[in-house]
């Protein structure tokens, strides 16, 4: 069993519409870059781990067949929108088991303009005959409310302002004004714009108190990470091991049953028990942490997700906003990539681009938007359903 | 008058209209669907359990995009049910504004048909109105 786990190489796409490349092509560009990253090739590893949401197919099969096809294992993975996280745990999880000394694990998504998920229409002209296990005699979506996403994180969002005071529409509005303010310092973001509170809160509604500048695009990216190790980074360059980043915790959980959830997902439970898992595998707490790269796949999530990881006193997510407690000089910077809200979200890169973004903090090599001396992070993603992941992040001892 | 079908199977139409769960007879926890067995403890009994038609808001958002065949914007609401039992439906009898919905408000369910089908079949659904 390996004594510890590195990141010795990551790397990830600029995230936007793509014309001219297809999977593919980012899934390599991602996949190359983090091998020479680390200074090697995939002839150097020892198992491929590959994330796509919507052409998994043979994913890893087909990067390899542009990269090298050397016959090593590979595992193609799904887990909505934590796919990628999922794909950087079975590597991992490989060279904790001893199987492997490196490994390489992509995440990507080509979506294009994909419009709102699942709003592609259901059936129609049929007579109303009961199918499916709520014998229901046609689509739900709008007739019996709505599990869409802009509206389920709405919900779940509301469900914070009913429980907990000082929370409403500003404050999940104050996230997006956060995380576009925070892209325009990241080059590899799909969108670099700041927006005011104003322009956020009179955008164009989506799901109240959700609008377009709180909701997260889709996109097309890619984004690969290269883990190795401890052993194994004993007898790499000594250039290899300066920059090389420790993995102090990484935890999966999935949502445990509770009252209504199978109405409503609840995307609490899980979240907090994989922060706390990680935090005590890490040994470290929420007042450690430099900075976080969290799952705002909307606004109302990332408010909820404060309270979940620990960042703010229980119930006091709407106070820590107002006091800008997760702005990148705050108390402890949330999304200073931009989040999903302004960096993008496809779909299965999200769960690698955090961790490349923590990542390159810790390195000290993220340019304008680095956040000084960070030592450590915290990465965390949900895929509705519901799967979570959380990674603490640490730099090497110099 | 036209056959009437719920719109789905766990809403019971009639006279006195109302949500019938299964209800595992271990542990008490209610589900909507056909259950092969309990998420919360494992158990592979149910009986069935009417539900209260009375409320809570939990949380509620506001739809205004929606796809092509869904009239928009409309109100989805989280209820917890009195005695027990958590569904989401839309929220009815009121103009869809932010300040017409407030967290923690009491609503009552009513149904209202949804349309009818080539057969003359008329679909009936549910929702919940202030109380």
């Amino acid at each position: 069993m390996a004594d510890s786990l590195w990141i010795i190489g990551v790397a990830m796409t600029k995230f936007m519409r793509y014309q001219d490349k297809d999977l593919i092509d980012l899934g390599t560009e991602a996949a190359t870059a983090a091998l020479t990253d680390a200074g090697l090739t995939i002839f150097d590893a020892d198992i491929l781990a590959a994330g796509c949401l919507y052409d998994t197919n043979g994913i890893g099969q087909r990067i390899q067949k542009q990269i090298g096809q050397t016959g090593i294992p590979v595992y193609n993975v799904t887990n909505a929108c934590a796919t990628g996280a999922t794909a950087f745990r079975v590597a991992a999880m490989a060279i904790k088991a001893g199987e492997a000394s490196i490994g390489l694990a992509v995440g990507l998504e080509q979506m294009g303009k994909l419009g709102l998920l699942g709003a592609q229409g259901g059936r129609k002209d049929k007579n109303y005959e009961p199918s499916g296990r709520y014998d229901a005699v046609g689509p739900v979506e709008g007739v019996l409310g709505t599990s869409l996403m802009p509206g389920t994180f709405a919900q779940s969002g509301m469900e914070y302002a009913y429980e907990h005071d000082g929370v409403g529409f500003e404050q999940f509005a104050r996230v997006a004004e956060k995380n576009h303010a925070h892209s325009t310092l990241n080059p590899l973001a799909q969108y670099q714009k700041a927006f005011s509170l104003e322009e956020i809160m009179t955008a164009e509604m989506i799901a109240y108190p959700n609008t377009l500048l709180m909701c997260c695009p889709t996109g097309d990216g890619a984004a690969a990470a290269v883990l190795c190790s401890g052993e194994r980074l004993a007898s790499l360059p000594a250039e290899v091991s300066r920059r090389a980043v420790k993995v102090s915790a990484s935890v999966m959980t999935s949502d445990p049953y509770v009252d209504g959830g199978t109405v409503q997902f609840d995307v609490n439970t899980l979240t907090r028990r994989a922060a706390d898992q990680a935090y005590e595998q890490a040994g470290v707490g929420p007042a450690d942490l430099d900075l976080v790269e969290l799952h705002d796949c909307f606004a109302t999530a990332e408010l909820r997700h404060y309270d979940n990881l620990r960042l703010c006193p229980e119930g006091g997510a709407g106070e820590w906003i107002d006091k800008r407690g997760p702005w990148r000089d705050g108390q402890i910077p949330v999304n200073v990539s931009g989040g999903l809200l302004s960096k993008g979200h496809p779909l299965g890169a999200t769960g690698i681009a955090n961790i490349y973004e923590v990542a390159t903090h810790l390195r000290g090599e993220a340019g304008d938007r680095q956040i000084e001396g960070a030592k450590v992070g915290l990465t965390h993603v949900i895929g509705l359903g519901s799967a979570c992941a959380v990674h603490i992040l640490e730099k090497a001892a110099a | 008058m036209a056959r009437q079908v719920p719109y789905v199977g766990y809403l019971s139409l009639g006279d006195d209209p109302h949500l019938v769960a299964n209800a595992c007879t271990s542990c008490g926890a209610l589900f909507f669907d056909r259950r092969n067995a309990c998420a919360n403890c494992g158990g592979r009994d149910f009986a069935a359990r009417r539900l209260a038609n009375d409320g809570v808001l939990r949380a509620f958002t506001i739809v205004h995009r929606a796809s092509p065949d869904v009239r928009v914007p409309y109100v989805s609401g989280i209820i917890d049910l009195d005695g027990g039992g958590v569904v989401k439906a839309n929220v009815v009898g009121i103009d869809p504004e932010p300040g017409n919905v407030a967290l923690g408000m009491r609503v009552r369910l009513t149904t209202f048909p949804v349309g009818t089908d080539a057969a003359g079949t008329q679909a009936v659904a549910f929702g919940y109105q202030p109380a």
